[in-house]
């Protein structure tokens, strides 16, 4: 990307002391903006008819399931799939893209993260998601736009500082890593998340050495982030963790790490994080890799 | 298919309905099976801890079956569903739609009888992935298990 950025910047004061005060957007500047030529916004949510429910004016609909995974291997779509996607979208490649989304944005820090994957450079999240811009009584609608199609280039996914696998995982015990599931989870009283589907680990526990922070830790009630400050206190403070370390974050099956790569990387401003998708599906069910039960990282 | 149907005729027609649709038409039809999902009676919306939590759907749904055996009883007794779930989970209570439109009023024999496939006979796997269906699959086993609990209490 070489060409500067046609769409202007959220310079919410509160946005400044992020690293990375590009990668958000208010409410009240997506309303300001919308419409708005090169920008594209993406509803992306764990309930895949939610965004049918109502969304917000002109936005598309991602689905996790249905657009971002490949339908045979565990895997994300590849560079041709990805690039009908985007085009279907509305999506070219300098397109500045703002991803909205349920659940405090898991859904949408995990379409964020793809779209990364692929290196698509100006993505951006509405801090509060869905539930901010519906509790503000913004409108929403149930009109599906009819994007023309965009010619979105074919390009291979890139996933080095952005993606680990089993054996790199295994390799870096020792190092900082993160689990963001819950404090059971992270025990390994339970496999799953409380009132979740148990989508199948033979085993319970942490991956040695890894701190447990939920995700929910870094944000608010509303589902906006907490503010730098707060946010260097749990991870730098407490975790004791520095920008400059090589950080692993993971979870269930990658969405809830997600948010928390996001938190890491563009508001704290790490400069190595990777997110393990595989999480503790893939953990948990893996043959004699080492398991840590109870509160401690071990 | 051919073969006669093994479903009670109020879901083989919402089997039948889902099938004839594309796959954005089977997203809308849900939706609708979603706003029309009957709200909890008042004897119900004051007293949730008697509805049974469904865990293996995302989005938090509660259930509760009632036995009438005003006309019949044991297996020929009548069922009634009661289900309660968020409006920000549609998905979960488009299933809860389809199961109460379908299975409410059955005989508890019929309700027993609904094959454990029955989410996968709804067109549904594509348009809203095998996953998520198994949330339905989650509701249908604690509905039958319900039944099955409440026929053997009432002896």
């Amino acid at each position: 990307m070489t060409s500067p950025t046609t769409v202007p910047l959220d310079s919410d004061p509160k946005f400044a002391d992020y690293a990375a005060p590009e990668a958000l957007v208010s409410t009240q500047w997506l309303a300001d903006h919308l419409g708005d030529p090169g920008l594209v916004v993406v509803e992306s949510d764990e309930d895949v008819l939610l965004y049918e429910t109502g969304h917000i004016p002109g936005s598309v609909k991602v689905d996790w399931h249905l657009d971002l995974n490949d339908p045979v291997t565990r895997d994300y779509v590849d560079a041709p799939a990805f690039a009908e996607l985007m085009s279907r979208k509305g999506i070219d490649r300098d397109t500045t893209i703002v991803v909205y989304g349920d659940k405090s944005n898991w859904w949408a820090a995990y379409a964020m993260w793809v779209f990364s994957l692929f290196g698509h450079s100006d993505v951006r999240l509405l801090d509060g998601g869905r539930a901010k811009w519906q509790a503000e009584g913004r409108e929403l609608t149930t009109d599906v736009p009819t994007p023309e199609r965009a010619d979105y280039p074919v390009v291979e996914r890139d996933e080095s500082g952005l993606r680990a696998f089993l054996p790199e995982v295994r390799a870096h015990i020792g190092r900082p890593m993160i689990d963001v599931r819950s404090p059971a989870e992270y025990s390994g009283e339970r496999t799953h998340m409380p009132d979740y589907p148990d989508e199948g680990a033979l085993r319970g526990g942490h991956i040695p050495g890894a701190q447990s922070v939920p995700w929910s830790r870094a944000a608010n009630d509303d589902g906006t982030f907490r503010s730098a400050a707060e946010l260097r206190a749990i991870y730098t403070g407490e975790k004791g963790l520095q920008p400059t370390d090589d950080v692993i974050a993971y979870c269930r099956i990658g969405e809830r790490s997600s948010h928390t790569w996001f938190v890491l990387r563009y508001l704290l401003g790490f400069d190595k994080v990777r997110n393990y998708d595989g999480s503790w599906t893939e953990w948990g069910n893996a043959v004699r890799v080492p398991i840590v039960k109870g509160d401690q990282p071990g | 298919m051919t073969q006669p149907s093994d479903l009670p005729g109020s879901l083989q027609e919402i089997v039948d309905d889902f099938a004839a649709l594309t796959n954005p038409d089977r997203l809308q039809l849900l939706l609708d099976f979603s706003r029309e999902l009957p709200a909890l009676p008042a004897r119900y919306a004051e007293h949730p801890e008697l509805l049974e939590p469904v865990p293996e759907c995302q989005s938090p749904i509660f259930l509760l079956t009632e036995l009438d055996t005003s006309q019949a009883a044991g297996d020929r007794a009548t069922v009634h569903l009661y289900f309660s779930a968020p409006p920000e989970a549609p998905t979960t209570r488009g299933f809860a739609g389809i199961l109460q439109e379908g299975m409410d009023g059955l005989t508890a024999a019929e309700v027993l009888a609904v094959p454990a496939d029955l989410p996968m006979r709804l067109s549904l796997a594509d348009a809203v992935s095998p996953l998520r269906l198994r949330g339905m699959s989650g509701m249908l086993g604690r509905i039958q298990r319900q039944v099955r609990e409440k026929i053997t209490a009432a002896q």
